[in-house]
Protein backbone atom coordinates (compact mmCIF):
# COMPACT_ATOMS: atom_id res chain seq x y z
CA UNK A 1 0.00 0.00 0.00
CA UNK A 2 1.48 3.64 -0.94
CA UNK A 3 1.47 6.24 1.18
CA UNK A 4 -1.24 7.92 -1.26
CA UNK A 5 -3.76 4.80 -0.43
CA UNK A 6 -2.36 4.67 3.49
CA UNK A 7 -4.09 8.34 3.16
CA UNK A 8 -7.22 7.43 1.15
CA UNK A 9 -7.85 4.41 3.91
CA UNK A 10 -7.29 6.66 6.42
CA UNK A 11 -9.48 9.73 6.22
CA UNK A 12 -12.62 7.31 4.95
CA UNK A 13 -11.76 6.02 8.60
CA UNK A 14 -11.74 9.09 10.45
CA UNK A 15 -14.79 10.15 8.45
CA UNK A 16 -16.88 6.82 9.57
CA UNK A 17 -15.60 7.77 13.26
CA UNK A 18 -16.16 11.64 13.69
CA UNK A 19 -19.45 12.18 15.34
CA UNK A 20 -22.18 13.27 13.12
CA UNK A 21 -24.40 16.09 13.26
CA UNK A 22 -28.14 15.18 12.31
CA UNK A 23 -29.02 17.51 10.10
CA UNK A 24 -32.44 18.51 10.75
CA UNK A 25 -32.53 18.71 14.31
CA UNK A 26 -29.35 20.86 14.30
CA UNK A 27 -31.33 23.16 11.59
CA UNK A 28 -33.93 23.40 14.20
CA UNK A 29 -31.94 24.01 17.32
CA UNK A 30 -30.18 26.68 15.54
CA UNK A 31 -33.24 28.56 14.60
CA UNK A 32 -35.06 28.94 17.60
CA UNK A 33 -31.72 29.32 19.79
CA UNK A 34 -31.01 32.10 18.23
CA UNK A 35 -34.10 33.79 17.91
CA UNK A 36 -34.48 33.61 21.46
CA UNK A 37 -31.00 35.02 21.65
CA UNK A 38 -32.01 37.81 19.53
CA UNK A 39 -35.26 38.44 21.48
CA UNK A 40 -33.28 38.84 24.93
CA UNK A 41 -31.44 41.25 23.07
CA UNK A 42 -35.09 43.03 21.75
CA UNK A 43 -36.17 42.53 25.65
CA UNK A 44 -32.77 44.00 27.06
CA UNK A 45 -33.24 47.33 24.44
CA UNK A 46 -37.04 47.54 25.20
CA UNK A 47 -36.78 47.61 28.55
CA UNK A 48 -34.12 50.21 28.91
CA UNK A 49 -36.20 52.51 26.72
CA UNK A 50 -39.09 51.86 28.82
CA UNK A 51 -37.35 52.51 32.19
CA UNK A 52 -35.05 55.63 30.60
CA UNK A 53 -37.73 57.23 27.98
CA UNK A 54 -34.48 59.77 27.49
CA UNK A 55 -32.34 57.25 26.10
CA UNK A 56 -31.63 57.24 22.41
CA UNK A 57 -32.03 54.08 20.75
CA UNK A 58 -28.67 53.30 19.75
CA UNK A 59 -27.32 53.77 23.12
CA UNK A 60 -30.33 51.10 24.13
CA UNK A 61 -28.90 48.77 21.57
CA UNK A 62 -25.64 49.18 22.44
CA UNK A 63 -26.04 48.37 25.85
CA UNK A 64 -28.28 45.21 24.80
CA UNK A 65 -25.29 44.39 22.70
CA UNK A 66 -23.05 44.65 25.77
CA UNK A 67 -25.57 42.86 28.06
CA UNK A 68 -25.26 40.27 25.97
CA UNK A 69 -21.64 40.02 25.77
CA UNK A 70 -21.71 39.51 29.41
CA UNK A 71 -24.23 36.84 29.67
CA UNK A 72 -22.40 34.80 26.91
CA UNK A 73 -18.94 35.75 28.65
CA UNK A 74 -19.97 34.57 31.96
CA UNK A 75 -21.90 31.34 30.31
CA UNK A 76 -18.65 30.55 29.02
CA UNK A 77 -16.36 30.98 32.15
CA UNK A 78 -18.86 28.50 34.09
CA UNK A 79 -18.72 26.32 31.19
CA UNK A 80 -22.89 26.24 29.64
CA UNK A 81 -22.18 28.00 26.73
CA UNK A 82 -20.29 25.04 25.43
CA UNK A 83 -23.42 23.01 26.33
CA UNK A 84 -25.33 25.45 24.03
CA UNK A 85 -22.68 25.41 21.55
CA UNK A 86 -23.27 21.58 20.88
CA UNK A 87 -26.97 21.77 20.68
CA UNK A 88 -27.13 24.99 18.82
CA UNK A 89 -24.31 25.13 16.56
CA UNK A 90 -25.05 28.11 14.53
CA UNK A 91 -27.50 29.11 17.03
CA UNK A 92 -24.96 30.36 19.46
CA UNK A 93 -21.96 30.93 16.97
CA UNK A 94 -23.66 33.66 14.67
CA UNK A 95 -25.04 36.04 17.44
CA UNK A 96 -23.14 38.11 18.97
CA UNK A 97 -22.77 36.22 22.01
CA UNK A 98 -20.78 33.83 19.57
CA UNK A 99 -18.51 36.22 19.03
CA UNK A 100 -17.89 36.93 22.37
CA UNK A 101 -17.66 33.07 23.19
CA UNK A 102 -15.07 33.21 20.98
CA UNK A 103 -12.91 35.75 22.97
CA UNK A 104 -13.65 34.39 26.46
CA UNK A 105 -13.35 31.11 25.70
CA UNK A 106 -9.50 30.86 24.91
CA UNK A 107 -9.30 33.54 27.39
CA UNK A 108 -10.23 30.93 30.58
CA UNK A 109 -8.66 27.93 28.66
CA UNK A 110 -5.11 29.46 28.13
CA UNK A 111 -4.46 31.11 31.65
CA UNK A 112 -2.83 28.52 32.38
CA UNK A 113 -0.20 29.39 30.42
CA UNK A 114 0.39 32.91 31.57
CA UNK A 115 -1.91 35.86 31.31
CA UNK A 116 0.24 37.42 28.50
CA UNK A 117 1.25 34.78 26.30
CA UNK A 118 -1.88 32.94 27.34
CA UNK A 119 -4.89 34.86 28.25
CA UNK A 120 -4.26 38.03 26.14
CA UNK A 121 -2.70 36.28 23.42
CA UNK A 122 -5.00 33.61 22.45
CA UNK A 123 -8.46 35.12 22.95
CA UNK A 124 -7.89 36.58 19.64
CA UNK A 125 -7.32 33.34 17.62
CA UNK A 126 -11.08 33.61 16.27
CA UNK A 127 -11.94 37.38 16.78
CA UNK A 128 -8.81 38.62 15.17
CA UNK A 129 -10.05 37.69 12.34
CA UNK A 130 -13.21 39.03 12.45
CA UNK A 131 -12.12 42.24 13.90
CA UNK A 132 -9.26 42.43 11.18
CA UNK A 133 -11.27 41.63 8.27
CA UNK A 134 -14.45 43.77 9.97
CA UNK A 135 -11.72 47.26 10.27
CA UNK A 136 -10.50 46.81 6.68
CA UNK A 137 -13.83 46.46 4.78
CA UNK A 138 -15.14 49.46 7.29
CA UNK A 139 -12.26 51.44 5.93
CA UNK A 140 -12.75 50.95 2.11
CA UNK A 141 -16.55 51.80 2.77
CA UNK A 142 -15.69 54.87 4.06
CA UNK A 143 -13.01 55.61 1.35
CA UNK A 144 -15.87 54.57 -1.16
CA UNK A 145 -18.11 56.58 0.32
CA UNK A 146 -15.82 59.56 0.50
CA UNK A 147 -15.74 59.98 -3.35
CA UNK A 148 -19.13 58.93 -4.07
CA UNK B 1 -49.93 43.09 19.80
CA UNK B 2 -47.04 45.99 18.04
CA UNK B 3 -44.78 44.21 20.49
CA UNK B 4 -46.00 40.49 19.58
CA UNK B 5 -45.34 41.54 15.96
CA UNK B 6 -42.13 42.96 16.36
CA UNK B 7 -40.90 40.01 18.68
CA UNK B 8 -42.13 37.51 15.88
CA UNK B 9 -40.01 39.60 13.59
CA UNK B 10 -37.01 39.37 15.76
CA UNK B 11 -37.43 35.77 16.50
CA UNK B 12 -38.01 34.86 12.61
CA UNK B 13 -35.38 36.98 11.26
CA UNK B 14 -32.69 36.08 14.04
CA UNK B 15 -33.85 32.51 13.93
CA UNK B 16 -33.14 32.55 10.03
CA UNK B 17 -29.90 34.20 9.79
CA UNK B 18 -28.46 31.33 12.49
CA UNK B 19 -30.44 28.75 10.49
CA UNK B 20 -27.97 30.09 7.29
CA UNK B 21 -24.98 29.58 9.48
CA UNK B 22 -25.68 26.45 10.97
CA UNK B 23 -26.63 25.19 6.65
CA UNK B 24 -23.38 26.61 6.06
CA UNK B 25 -21.66 24.30 8.50
CA UNK B 26 -22.90 21.20 7.69
CA UNK B 27 -22.73 21.46 4.16
CA UNK B 28 -18.96 23.18 3.82
CA UNK B 29 -17.55 22.25 7.60
CA UNK B 30 -16.63 25.80 7.52
CA UNK B 31 -15.13 26.98 11.17
CA UNK B 32 -16.97 29.22 13.13
CA UNK B 33 -14.32 31.84 12.61
CA UNK B 34 -14.75 31.66 9.16
CA UNK B 35 -18.35 32.12 9.88
CA UNK B 36 -18.33 34.75 11.95
CA UNK B 37 -15.70 36.54 9.14
CA UNK B 38 -18.40 35.73 6.23
CA UNK B 39 -21.14 37.30 8.78
CA UNK B 40 -19.52 40.18 9.25
CA UNK B 41 -18.47 40.82 6.00
CA UNK B 42 -22.26 40.57 4.68
CA UNK B 43 -23.07 42.79 7.61
CA UNK B 44 -20.58 45.48 5.94
CA UNK B 45 -22.00 45.12 2.51
CA UNK B 46 -25.61 45.07 3.36
CA UNK B 47 -24.83 48.77 5.39
CA UNK B 48 -22.61 50.12 2.03
CA UNK B 49 -25.54 49.42 -0.25
CA UNK B 50 -28.28 51.22 2.46
CA UNK B 51 -29.50 47.63 2.29
CA UNK B 52 -29.41 47.02 5.98
CA UNK B 53 -31.71 50.07 7.18
CA UNK B 54 -34.79 49.21 6.07
CA UNK B 55 -34.60 45.32 7.12
CA UNK B 56 -33.61 46.39 10.80
CA UNK B 57 -36.25 48.58 10.50
CA UNK B 58 -38.68 45.47 10.78
CA UNK B 59 -36.33 42.77 12.08
CA UNK B 60 -34.76 44.99 14.62
CA UNK B 61 -32.32 43.31 17.16
CA UNK B 62 -33.28 39.99 14.70
CA UNK B 63 -30.54 41.13 12.17
CA UNK B 64 -28.53 43.98 14.55
CA UNK B 65 -27.99 41.03 17.41
CA UNK B 66 -26.31 38.75 14.54
CA UNK B 67 -22.36 39.49 14.06
CA UNK B 68 -24.31 40.67 10.55
CA UNK B 69 -25.05 44.05 12.95
CA UNK B 70 -21.27 44.17 13.81
CA UNK B 71 -20.23 44.42 10.49
CA UNK B 72 -23.14 47.02 10.02
CA UNK B 73 -22.54 49.15 12.91
CA UNK B 74 -18.92 48.78 11.49
CA UNK B 75 -19.85 50.23 7.99
CA UNK B 76 -22.40 53.17 9.53
CA UNK B 77 -19.74 54.70 11.31
CA UNK B 78 -17.52 54.80 8.62
CA UNK B 79 -20.00 56.24 6.29
CA UNK B 80 -21.10 58.74 8.93
CA UNK B 81 -17.68 59.50 10.03
CA UNK B 82 -16.66 60.33 6.67
CA UNK B 83 -19.35 62.53 5.78
CA UNK B 84 -18.74 64.58 8.69
CA UNK B 85 -15.20 65.17 8.99
CA UNK B 86 -13.75 63.77 5.67
CA UNK B 87 -10.91 61.44 5.19
CA UNK B 88 -10.29 61.06 8.78
CA UNK B 89 -13.61 59.78 9.21
CA UNK B 90 -12.88 56.46 7.38
CA UNK B 91 -10.30 55.45 9.89
CA UNK B 92 -11.88 56.97 13.27
CA UNK B 93 -15.75 56.19 12.26
CA UNK B 94 -15.71 52.19 11.58
CA UNK B 95 -14.21 51.11 15.78
CA UNK B 96 -15.19 54.06 17.05
CA UNK B 97 -19.17 53.31 16.40
CA UNK B 98 -18.25 49.56 17.33
CA UNK B 99 -15.68 50.11 20.62
CA UNK B 100 -18.89 49.74 22.96
CA UNK B 101 -18.87 46.07 21.77
CA UNK B 102 -15.65 45.15 21.63
CA UNK B 103 -14.29 46.69 24.42
CA UNK B 104 -16.91 44.73 26.56
CA UNK B 105 -15.64 41.14 25.15
CA UNK B 106 -12.55 41.93 25.56
CA UNK B 107 -12.65 43.45 29.06
CA UNK B 108 -15.35 40.47 30.49
CA UNK B 109 -13.40 37.75 28.16
CA UNK B 110 -10.72 38.77 30.73
CA UNK B 111 -12.25 39.30 34.30
CA UNK B 112 -13.86 36.25 34.04
CA UNK B 113 -10.51 34.07 32.31
CA UNK B 114 -9.02 35.42 35.61
CA UNK B 115 -12.06 34.50 37.64
CA UNK B 116 -12.57 30.73 36.23
CA UNK B 117 -10.58 27.86 35.88
CA UNK B 118 -10.40 25.88 32.45
CA UNK B 119 -12.26 22.35 32.91
CA UNK B 120 -10.94 19.55 30.95
CA UNK B 121 -13.23 18.21 28.12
Amino acid sequence: MNAKERDLAYNKYVEARIPKTKAWPSLFNSFWVGGVICMIGQGASDLLLYCFPGMAEQTASTYASIFLIFLASLLTGIGVYDKIGKFAGGGSIVPITGFSNSIASPSVEFKNEGIIFGMCVKMFTIAGPVIVTGIVASILVGLIYLFV
Amino acid sequence: MEYFLTYLWVFLVGGAVCMIGQILIITTKITSARILVTFVLVGVLLEACTIFEPIASVAKAGITVPIIGFGASLARGAIGAVRATGLIGAFTGGLQATAGGIAAAVGFAFLFGLIFKARTK
